[in-house]
C-alpha cells in the first residue's frame, strides 16, 4: 500500500521525467565533442586501413614477387593478379588490380604479404568521378606508394613492436 | 446589394453545391469531403445570423470530430460504387418522398408567423450570445439539457458495452504494473570470487 | 497615414487588413525558419554536437539554404495516387494554422480580429488541421503513409478531448471565451497567472499540444523507425515543405496560446517592469524550448500507450480538477482566480 501512494506521487509529479531532463540539460551545457571535419582531424592509428598502395625497395624495384596470397587471402575477391617470367629470371606481376567497389578494407591482403609488397595507407578521402574510376590497377597502385612510401614506412615503423 | 447579401448567396451557392455533390460524387471519400464542405459552410451561414457560438461549435464537433472518424470509417472500408448505385431507381420514389417532406417542414419552421414568432432584430454590439446561451441552457432549459447529456451518456456506455470483449490470448499487459516494477524486484546482485585453477593450463595448440 | 486613407478610400479597409495580415504570416514564417535552426541547434548542443554551422556565420542562413533547396526540388505525385487530393491536403493542413492567428492578441490592443470566442475559434480551426494529415495519408496510396495517417488522426481526435478541458477550466477561470479577457483576468503579477492555481490543467495541456502537434515523444505519426515518415512519406519538394510548415506553425500558435492562458501572454511578472509584446514572446520561446528539451529527452511512446494516457490519464485529471476548481470558486479559495 505505501509501496503503490509512493508510486503514485512518483508518476504524478512526474519526478522520473524530471531528472531525464536534468540530464539533457546538464548536456546542454557541457564541451562539446564535434570535430570539424576539413579543418580539423581525428588521429589516425599506424595501423589504418585506408586506400591501397603498391611499394618498392629504396633502389626502385618493385617488391610484388606475384605469389598470389593477398588474391587467395582476399574475402571480396577484389584482387585480381596475372604474372610471368621477366627477362632477369624473376617472376613479376604483368597485371595487379584492385576493385575498390568490391574491397572491404579488412587488410589481410596486408597481413598475407610476404614481402609488405601490397599495404593500406592513411588516404581514406578519395573519388572517382565515372565508372571504373575506382579500379585500381598496378601502374595506380605503384603511383600511390611512390608518391606516399615515406609515410607508409613511418607507419609501419609505428607499428612494428606490436606484431 | 448590401456587402452581407453579397456573403450569404455566395455561402448558400457553395453550400448548395457541395450539397448535391454529396450525394452524387462518385467516390465515398469525395462524398465525406464535401459533407465537410457543406459543414463548414452552414457555419459560416450561422456567422451570418450572429450565431457565432453555434458556429464554431459546428466546426468544432461536427468538422473537427464527427467527420474526422466518418472520414476513418469511410476509408477503412473499400466501398463499391457500382453495387451502391444498383437500387437506386427502386428507392428513388421513396427519397424524393422524403426530401419533399423535409422541404415542407423546412418551410413551416422557418416561417416564423406560423409560431406566433416575431422577426428577430439585430442585437446590440456588445451582446455575448455565448453568454446568453449558457444561461439560458443552466437555468429555464437546466432538466432538458441534463436529460440530452444522460442519455449521451447512456449512449456512450451502451456502445462501449456492446462492442467491448475480452480476446482469450492477448498478450497484452497493463502499463501500470510494469512501470511499478523497481530494480529492487526482479534483480539479485550476486558477488562471485574470481577462481583461479591451480595450475596453468597449458595452451592445446 | 491619414493621407493615404483619404486617397484609397473604400479600398482602405482592406488594404490595411491585407498588410496587417502580411505583419503577422511574415513574423510567423520567419519563425518558423529559424525555429527548425534553434530545433537543430538545440538538440545539437543537448547531444554533445555543435549542430549545423557552415552556412553563414554560425550557421545563420541554415533555414534559408533548407527552404531553397526544397523550392527548387520537384514534386513527385506518386502513381495510383489521387492527385487532387494529393495536393489539396498539405494546404488543408496549413491553412487552419495559418488561420488561428487571426484572433491572437499580442497585446491590449494589438489583435486582427477581437472575436466574442476566439478561444472557441482557435479550438474549432486548430482541430481542422487533421484534414490534411488524414487526406495526404490516404491520397498517397501507401501503406506507411495510410498507417501514419489513421495514427495521427486518432490521437489527435483524442488529445484534443484533454485539451478541451484543461481549457474550460482556464476559461470557468476567467470567466471569457475571448482570449484577450482571459489574459486581462491573470493581471496583478506573477503569482495570479492561471498556471499556479490550475498546475495539473497547465500539465495536462502541456503534455496534450505535444500529442496534437505530432511531437515527440508523442511523434508516432511520423515514427521514422518504423514507418518511415508516416503521412508524408510519399512527399517532396515543395508539398513537404507546406507540411513542414503547418507542423512548425501549429507548434509556434500552440505555446503562443499556452502563454496566454497559463502565463499571462503580454503581461509583466513583476510590478516595475512594464507589460509588453516582449514578454509574450519571452514565454513563447520558453515553451518551445521545452518542446525541443522533450524532444531531446524522451524515447517515442508506444501507441496502445499513448491511448492509454489520453484517454485514462489525462482526461481523468482535468474533469478531477475541474470538480476542484468550481468548488474553489464557490468558497473563499476563489479569490486566487482574480
Amino acid at each position: 500500500m505505501i509501496k503503490w501512494i509512493q508510486q503514485f506521487f512518483k508518476t504524478f509529479l512526474l519526478i522520473e521525467l524530471l531528472k531525464g531532463m536534468a540530464v539533457t540539460g546538464r548536456h546542454l551545457f557541457l564541451k562539446k565533442l564535434t570535430i570539424q571535419y576539413p579543418e580539423q582531424h581525428t588521429p589516425l592509428s599506424p595501423r589504418f586501413r585506408g586506400l591501397h598502395a603498391q611499394r618498392r625497395y629504396p633502389n626502385g624495384e618493385e617488391r610484388c614477387i606475384a605469389c598470389k596470397l593477398c588474391e587467395a587471402a582476399c574475402p571480396a575477391m577484389a584482387i585480381h593478379i596475372e604474372s610471368e617470367q621477366r627477362a632477369d629470371g624473376t617472376r613479376r606481376t604483368t597485371r595487379y588490380d584492385i576493385d575498390l567497389t568490391k574491397c572491404i578494407f579488412c587488410g589481410y591482403c596486408e597481413e598475407a604479404c610476404p614481402v609488405d609488397a601490397i599495404v593500406e595507407t592513411h588516404i581514406f578521402a578519395y573519388h572517382g568521378e565515372k565508372r571504373g574510376d575506382l579500379y585500381y590497377t598496378k601502374e595506380m597502385l605503384l603511383a600511390v606508394g611512390d608518391q606516399y612510401e615515406a609515410e607508409i614506412a613511418a607507419a609501419r615503423a609505428a607499428d612494428a613492436p606490436y606484431r | 446589394m448590401e456587402f452581407t447579401s453579397v456573403v450569404f448567396y455566395l455561402l448558400s451557392a457553395i453550400l448548395l453545391l457541395a450539397g448535391l455533390r454529396v450525394v452524387t460524387a462518385r467516390h465515398p471519400v469525395h462524398a465525406a469531403l464535401f459533407l465537410v464542405l457543406a459543414f463548414f459552410t452552414a457555419a459560416g451561414l450561422w456567422v451570418l445570423l450572429e450565431a457565432e457560438f453555434l458556429a464554431i461549435t459546428l466546426v468544432l464537433v461536427y468538422v473537427g470530430a464527427v467527420m474526422v472518424l466518418f472520414l476513418f470509417v469511410v476509408m477503412m472500408l473499400d466501398i463499391n460504387a457500382e453495387t451502391m448505385r444498383a437500387n437506386f431507381r427502386e428507392y428513388l420514389p421513396l427519397a424524393g418522398l422524403i426530401s419533399g417532406l423535409i422541404a415542407v417542414e423546412s418551410y413551416i419552421v422557418l416561417g416564423g408567423q406560423n409560431f406566433g414568432l416575431a422577426a428577430p432584430v439585430a442585437k446590440a454590439a456588445d451582446y455575448s450570445n455565448t453568454k446568453a446561451l449558457g444561461r439560458v441552457l443552466y437555468t429555464e432549459y437546466a432538466y432538458a439539457f441534463e436529460l440530452a447529456a444522460v442519455i449521451l451518456l447512456v449512449a456512450i456506455v451502451a456502445a462501449i458495452a456492446l462492442t467491448h470483449r475480452r480476446r482469450p490470448g492477448n498478450k497484452w499487459r497493463d502499463p501500470a504494473t510494469q512501470v511499478v516494477v523497481r530494480k529492487e524486484d526482479r534483480l539479485r546482485l550476486v558477488n562471485l570470487k574470481p577462481t583461479r585453477p591451480d595450475t596453468p593450463v597449458e595452451d592445446e595448440a | 497615414m491619414d493621407q493615404i486613407q483619404t486617397l484609397l478610400g473604400p479600398a482602405w479597409l482592406p488594404i490595411w487588413t491585407l498588410v496587417k495580415i502580411m505583419a503577422i504570416v511574415l513574423p510567423l514564417l520567419i519563425g518558423v525558419a529559424y525555429l527548425t535552426y534553434a530545433e537543430r541547434k538545440i538538440i545539437g548542443y543537448m547531444q554533445v554536437r555543435i549542430g549545423p554551422n557552415r552556412v553563414g556565420p554560425k550557421g545563420w542562413l541554415q533555414p534559408i539554404a533548407d527552404a531553397l533547396k526544397l523550392m527548387f526540388k520537384e514534386i513527385i505525385i506518386p502513381s495510383g495516387s489521387n492527385k487532387n487530393i494529393f495536393l489539396l491536403a498539405p494546404v488543408l493542413a496549413l491553412a487552419p494554422a495559418l488561420a488561428a492567428w487571426a484572433v491572437i492578441p499580442f497585446n491590449d490592443t494589438m489583435v486582427l480580429a477581437d472575436l466574442d470566442a476566439s478561444l472557441l475559434y482557435v479550438m474549432a480551426i486548430t482541430s481542422m488541421g487533421v484534414y490534411g494529415v488524414i487526406l495526404a495519408g490516404w491520397a498517397s496510396n501507401s501503406k506507411y503513409a495510410f498507417l501514419g495517417a489513421m495514427r495521427s488522426a486518432a490521437q489527435i481526435v483524442s488529445y484534443e478531448i484533454a485539451m478541451g478541458f484543461a481549457l474550460v477550466g482556464v476559461l470557468m477561470a476567467a470567466q471569457s471565451l475571448n482570449l484577450g479577457d482571459i489574459v486581462r483576468a491573470q493581471a496583478g503579477g506573477f503569482w495570479h497567472w492561471y498556471f499556479l492555481p490550475l498546475f495539473p490543467m497547465f500539465m495536462v495541456y502541456l503534455i496534450a499540444i505535444l500529442a496534437e502537434t505530432n511531437r515527440s515523444p508523442f511523434d508516432v505519426a511520423e515514427g521514422e523507425s518504423e514507418i518511415v515518415a508516416g503521412f508524408h512519406v510519399d512527399y517532396s519538394g515543395m508539398a513537404f515543405a507546406v507540411f513542414f510548415l503547418a507542423e512548425y506553425a501549429n507548434m509556434i500558435l500552440v505555446s503562443l496560446m499556452t502563454a496566454l492562458m497559463f502565463l499571462g501572454g503580454w503581461l509583466s511578472p513583476v510590478p516595475f517592469l512594464p507589460d509588453s509584446l516582449f514578454w509574450l514572446l519571452g514565454k513563447t520561446s520558453f515553451i518551445l524550448f521545452l518542446f525541443l528539451w522533450f524532444r531531446a529527452t524522451f524515447p517515442r511512446y508506444r501507441y496502445d500507450q499513448i491511448m492509454r494516457l489520453g484517454w485514462k490519464v489525462l482526461i481523468p485529471v482535468s474533469l478531477i480538477w475541474l470538480l476542484v476548481e468550481g468548488a474553489m470558486m464557490q468558497t473563499s479559495l476563489g479569490r486566487f482566480f482574480h
